[in-house]
């Protein structure tokens, strides 16, 4: 049922030495990813590990501190604004919340990207609309708005909208966070079809083991702002990494620590 | 940053931290408002105009719907002055005064400024409230992912909706303020109501009401620009909203006052 999508051999976004602070905390500590040409990378971690961070680096919402994004070989932080939209109008985007503007209807918003970016009739854009519609099975509900729908259905009207302009990157920010397991399932579904189908280059950003495996055809594992391990799932299930061992079978046991060293926690305590 | 807030104990560090961020402050909104002005004049001739079907909902959200309150409020305003203003020019025997005392200090000061209090009031917390929750959700991300400028996109049709309509309020409670003073003027100072509306012509000049429109227009300019700024800064959830849309309301009154001044303190010494 899930059948994995076929890598190609050119590096289409390559990532290096991302570093980025918030506010004194080092969030990215100097990260080097290379994603080929129709592979579904998944970039896997623990909450507030950095990898949304990452994901909205790599799509220029976030300037980086130092270090480069580069897709199809252009550093993306140094392009003019002209020349990075010509960028991301090849981008999709799956927000964790769906992202779907709340004034208009899941219509609407699906067309957005082709009402503004292409000069098709009316009618065309209807009919690709209700083609995107079918293919995340949601026929017959573009005339709701964002607010009348559950969260599931946000997150698949959010991805008809990210392949509403046929992109050839799309972004997948938590797809199955949240949702019960059928519907993550469906939506791990559809992110294969999509690659397959439409031969997109996905990156996907998930801490749910399950859908790890299912769709990846590679996997990077990110730790405390850096990539600890990159691999085919194959690899990674074989991995001799503790981290990536603990991170897998979820034992709260292991070098991923909740607890704090004495030293740490006694200062803690004690500070006044 | 980090080292920054480490130094706040220190009174001159504190004071230098503000004037700091005060100054980014100023900045942020300047660019802000040039980018507005990028949007409105240059962006249409490369072929980027502003969204014309957002213009008119918005006219309707700051213009109409604003209409009832500002006529209410200006009603009663109209009527507060000439009450106050006739018993002290009772004393004097001048209570035919209060036909040019209405219309003049209605034309020039209250209608401008309190209109644009209530609007601030009323469609500055909304605009910040829209434009925060839309950014606490992944809204604004979005529009950028799909290289749609969220300037272009959400700010610059809330700045014409609000350049035209807050001198179109400023027209209505001008007209108001004024028919409060000629209810008192009429019924309990025993005016005769011809009487009344040609000394209000006879007293008022054309450099009264342009003058007052001119400051209303740029309290919308401000109303507009804090409003969005705030919107758009917003971080941290639901609470962070409600912290914005305060801001937002608090500021645009400080810098409606402010300008007001200003404003006032050229015409008076150009003697416009």
């Amino acid at each position: 049922m899930f059948k994995k999508a076929k890598v190609d051999s050119e590096p289409v976004i390559e990532v290096r030495n991302l570093v980025k602070n918030f506010g004194g905390r080092r969030v990215l500590n100097g990260v080097n990813l290379k994603i080929y040409k129709g592979e579904v990378m998944v970039i896997m971690g623990g909450s507030g590990c950095g990898k949304s961070t990452l994901l909205r680096h790599i799509i220029g919402i976030l300037k980086p501190d130092s270090g480069q994004v580069l897709i199809e070989g252009k550093d993306i932080n140094s392009l003019k604004a002209r020349e990075l939209d010509k960028i991301r109008l090849k981008i999709g985007m799956l927000f964790q919340s769906g992202g779907l503007l709340d004034y208009m209807t899941i219509k609407e918003n699906i067309a957005l990207p082709l009402t503004e970016h292409t000069n098709l009739d009316k009618n065309v854009i209807d009919i690709i609309v209700n083609l995107k519609l079918s293919m995340v099975n949601m026929r017959g509900m573009g005339h709701l708005l964002p607010s009348e729908i559950s969260g599931g259905m946000k997150k698949r009207a959010g991805l008809a909208r990210a392949i509403a302009h046929d992109p050839s990157y799309v972004f997948y920010d938590e797809p199955t966070a949240g949702l019960d397991p059928v519907v993550a399932g469906v939506i791990d579904k559809m992110i294969l079809d999509f690659s397959k189908k439409l031969s997109v280059t996905s990156v996907v950003v998930t801490h749910e083991m399950q859908s790890v495996f299912r769709i990846a055809s590679r996997i990077a594992m990110l730790h405390m702002g850096e990539i600890v391990e990159v691999g085919t799932p194959r690899q990674i299930k074989a991995s001799k990494s503790k981290l990536v061992q603990q991170f897998i079978t979820g034992s709260p046991d292991g070098p991923i620590s909740f607890s704090q060293l004495g030293d740490d926690y006694l200062t803690e305590l004690t500070k006044k | 940053m980090k080292d920054l807030n480490s130094m706040s104990k220190n009174p001159i560090n504190a004071a230098g931290r503000a004037a700091n961020n005060f100054s980014f402050f100023i900045w942020d909104i300047v660019s802000l408002f040039f980018q507005v002005l990028h949007w409105l004049f240059i962006g249409p001739f490369k072929g980027k105009a502003a969204k014309r079907d957002g213009i008119f909902e918005q006219m309707v959200f700051v213009g109409v719907r604003s209409i009832i309150i500002v006529s209410f409020i200006s009603l009663f305003i109209g009527i507060v002055l000439a009450m106050q203003s006739a018993y002290q020019l009772e004393q004097m025997g001048a209570v035919i005064f209060v036909t040019g005392l209405v219309a003049v200090s209605v034309t020039r000061e209250l209608g401008p400024v309190m209109t644009a209090l209530v609007v601030a009031g009323r469609v500055g917390a909304a605009i910040t409230a829209q434009l925060g929750s839309m950014k606490v959700t992944e809204q604004i991300e979005s529009l950028e992912t799909m290289a749609l400028n969220p300037v272009r996109f959400l700010v610059v049709p809330r700045f014409l909706a609000l350049l035209i309509m807050l001198p179109a309020l400023t027209v209505i409670a001008d007209l108001s303020g004024i028919f409060g003073g000629f209810i008192i003027g009429t019924l309990n100072l025993n005016i005769d109501p011809h009487l009344y509306l040609d000394l209000t012509k006879e007293f008022l000049e054309w450099k009264d009401i342009y003058t007052g429109l001119l400051k209303s227009a740029v309290f919308g300019v401000i109303i507009c620009i804090i409003g969005c700024y705030n919107g758009l800064n917003t971080k941290g959830g639901a609470e962070g909203v409600g912290k914005a849309t305060t801001e937002s309301v608090v500021t645009s009154f400080v810098l409606i006052i402010l300008a007001d001044a200003i404003l006032t303190a050229i015409f008076y010494f150009a003697k416009v």
